[in-house]
């Protein structure tokens, strides 16, 4: 991979830095540190599983919403200001630029998601007094979150490449609580008949099956994730977000700059 | 071997949600540039400038025609090894300083490691950027960042430099040094391509000139080329705070200013003019022929009959 991939992801991982986007931590942070505090006074029993439960959760909606509004302006942002200019008026080609915005908002999501993660085990040290065996589940937990990101911004990067931010956004969001409920969908595609069998099948396997990388539920009660689902989920977020990435590109490559 | 080569290089856009319909952006241009030349691309707003520069930088696609940059095509990614481009009213990475979006840029350039930090401490001296290296560009004036945009132009020390409207922003100062910098670039055997539409920078920097008006090229030659062009009349000027009766009915326009008058007449009258003059006893300060400004010729080629419809720029 060239190395300009790697300078445009780094400085976008600077822009997001610099432009407070971690900030996002402080208000984890405090969620946290309250409900540590406030499940300790009002469950027993339960307290890690809430904590798991609701640590996870803030972590993937906290990494969407910065997924999505970072996502669709990664391009559209820099077309409007005319930064792109002096950017493509130099040895880089439109590839590259996609590729290293897009690796750029993964590194600050993963860094996002790693503060966070040492913000759930803390509270979970706090309220359990020490960890199970079973609380590393919770890092395959944040694994299947994080490739659950790269999927969205890979998808709100596709929608930047050729529509507006507002209905980028509203796209990107669309296809996240569609996929969310992928399995539902698939389900349906199952009892229907003839063309909406085929219509819905077809939906189906189009929308991203974000269901299937959540097991927050599974992990809160100590269940193990088996490898077989680790290395599908791996295998499909990477294909879905690779495809999504390729099709940015190809828009973006026939795309004139005005 | 031409620096820039431009064959027949158009573009038309489709706009329009439904029913498409075509807009001519620039008709076929034609245009060489030699290298070392600094050569003036002008033009009222929206005549095609900046879309002529865009499709060379390869940020739009063309319609039709080609066009090579060091005998290499503009598609051809060695070509942006050697050149550098300052956009129009430039924006950059609010969030970065001059030095990191320099040291970025130098970067992606492909400037080797060991001499990127030389580079661009080099070029924010070159361009009075020092001061400000450490400050974020949000906290920059508008001629701040188009000091930084031409510094980032000629950071990797590009053998060809496009330039859209260097001098937009400036203050006068800013505007002489940016003119003192072409002219260094040009020593340094650099070719300057840059559109303006201020006639004063063009005339006073550029080897040639070309005129575009709603995508059209109108004219294309030496400055001196295009306005020797004598329009059979002398201006004499002389010192004195009066006009002698005399030369009332020579002089087609007289004006006083100061303890100088400056007079035209027509070439039939000049000698006559000059020995009413010297009759008078005034002393003659300069006799010159009046020639044809860059700014009339312009004039003239803009208004030629505009046969173009829903030129954008």
């Amino acid at each position: 991979m060239s190395a300009r991939v790697g300078y445009i992801a780094a400085n976008t991982f600077r822009e997001a830095v610099r432009d407070r986007v971690l900030y996002n931590l402080i208000a984890f942070a405090l969620l946290m540190s309250a409900a540590a505090i406030l499940v300790g006074q009002i469950s027993i029993g339960i307290e890690r599983l809430v904590v798991v439960n609701l640590g996870l959760t803030a972590i993937s909606l906290f990494g969407v919403v910065i997924a999505i509004f970072i996502g669709i302006s990664l391009v559209s942002k820099e077309i409007e200001k005319r930064t792109l200019y002096t950017v493509l008026s130099r040895p880089v080609q439109r590839w590259e630029f996609i590729l290293g915005k897009f690796l750029g908002l993964a590194g600050t999501l993963v860094v996002n998601t790693f503060f966070m993660a040492i913000g759930i085990f803390g509270a979970l040290l706090y309220v359990a007094h020490g960890f199970h065996t079973a609380d590393g589940w919770i890092v395959v937990a944040l694994y299947f979150i994080i490739l659950q990101f790269l999927m969205i911004t890979a998808v709100a990067l596709l929608f930047s490449s050729f529509s507006t931010p507002l209905l980028s956004a509203v796209f990107a969001f669309s296809l996240f609580i569609i996929g969310s409920f992928a399995a539902d969908l698939r389900g349906f595609a199952g009892m229907a008949q003839g063309f909406a069998h085929w219509l819905v099948t077809g939906a189906a396997y189009l929308l991203p099956n974000l269901s299937s990388l959540n097991v927050i539920t599974s992990v809160a009660h100590q269940q193990p994730i088996s490898a077989q689902l680790i290395l599908s989920n791996t295998i499909y977020a990477l294909v879905y977000a690779g495809m999504a990435i390729c099709g940015s590109v190809l828009i973006f490559e026939r795309r004139n700059l005005k | 071997m031409p620096a820039i080569s431009i064959i027949e290089l158009e573009k038309t856009y489709s706009v329009g949600f439904w029913r498409k319909r075509p807009k001519i952006a620039l008709r076929p241009l034609t245009l060489n540039v030699a290298e070392g030349e600094i050569f003036g691309f002008l033009g009222p707003n929206g005549a095609g400038k900046t879309t002529t520069l865009k499709l060379l930088m390869g940020l739009i696609f063309p319609t039709g025609g080609s066009a090579r940059i060091l005998d290499m095509d503009i598609s051809d990614l060695r070509v942006k090894t050697q050149i550098g481009f300052l956009p129009e009213q430039p924006y950059f990475y609010d969030y970065l300083t001059p030095s990191e979006l320099l040291e970025y840029y130098a970067q992606l350039s492909g400037v080797p490691t060991p001499d990127r930090r030389r580079k661009v401490s080099q070029v924010l001296s070159r361009t009075g950027l020092q001061d400000a290296a450490g400050t974020q560009l949000r906290k920059f004036s508008k001629g701040m960042l188009q000091r930084v945009g031409i510094a980032q132009a000629i950071l990797h020390d590009p053998k060809v430099l496009f330039l859209d409207e260097p001098m937009s922003g400036l203050d006068p100062i800013g505007r002489r040094e940016v003119r003192d910098l072409m002219e260094e670039l040009k020593q340094q055997g650099k070719t300057v391509f840059f559109s303006t539409h201020i006639l004063s920078d063009a005339e006073s920097l550029c080897d040639r000139v070309a005129i575009i008006h709603q995508g059209e090229l109108r004219g294309v030659g030496a400055v001196e080329d295009l306005t020797s062009s004598v329009e059979g009349k002398a201006e004499i000027v002389w010192q004195g705070s009066s006009i002698p009766d005399s030369l009332n009915s020579l002089a087609t326009e007289c004006h006083v200013v100061g303890d100088t008058v400056r007079a035209v007449v027509r070439e039939a009258n000049q000698d006559a003019a000059i020995d009413a003059l010297r009759r008078e006893g005034l002393r003659i300060i300069s006799v010159t022929p009046v020639r044809t400004s860059l700014e009339e010729y312009f004039v003239r080629k803009v208004q030629v009959s505009q046969t173009a419809t829903g030129v954008i720029s």
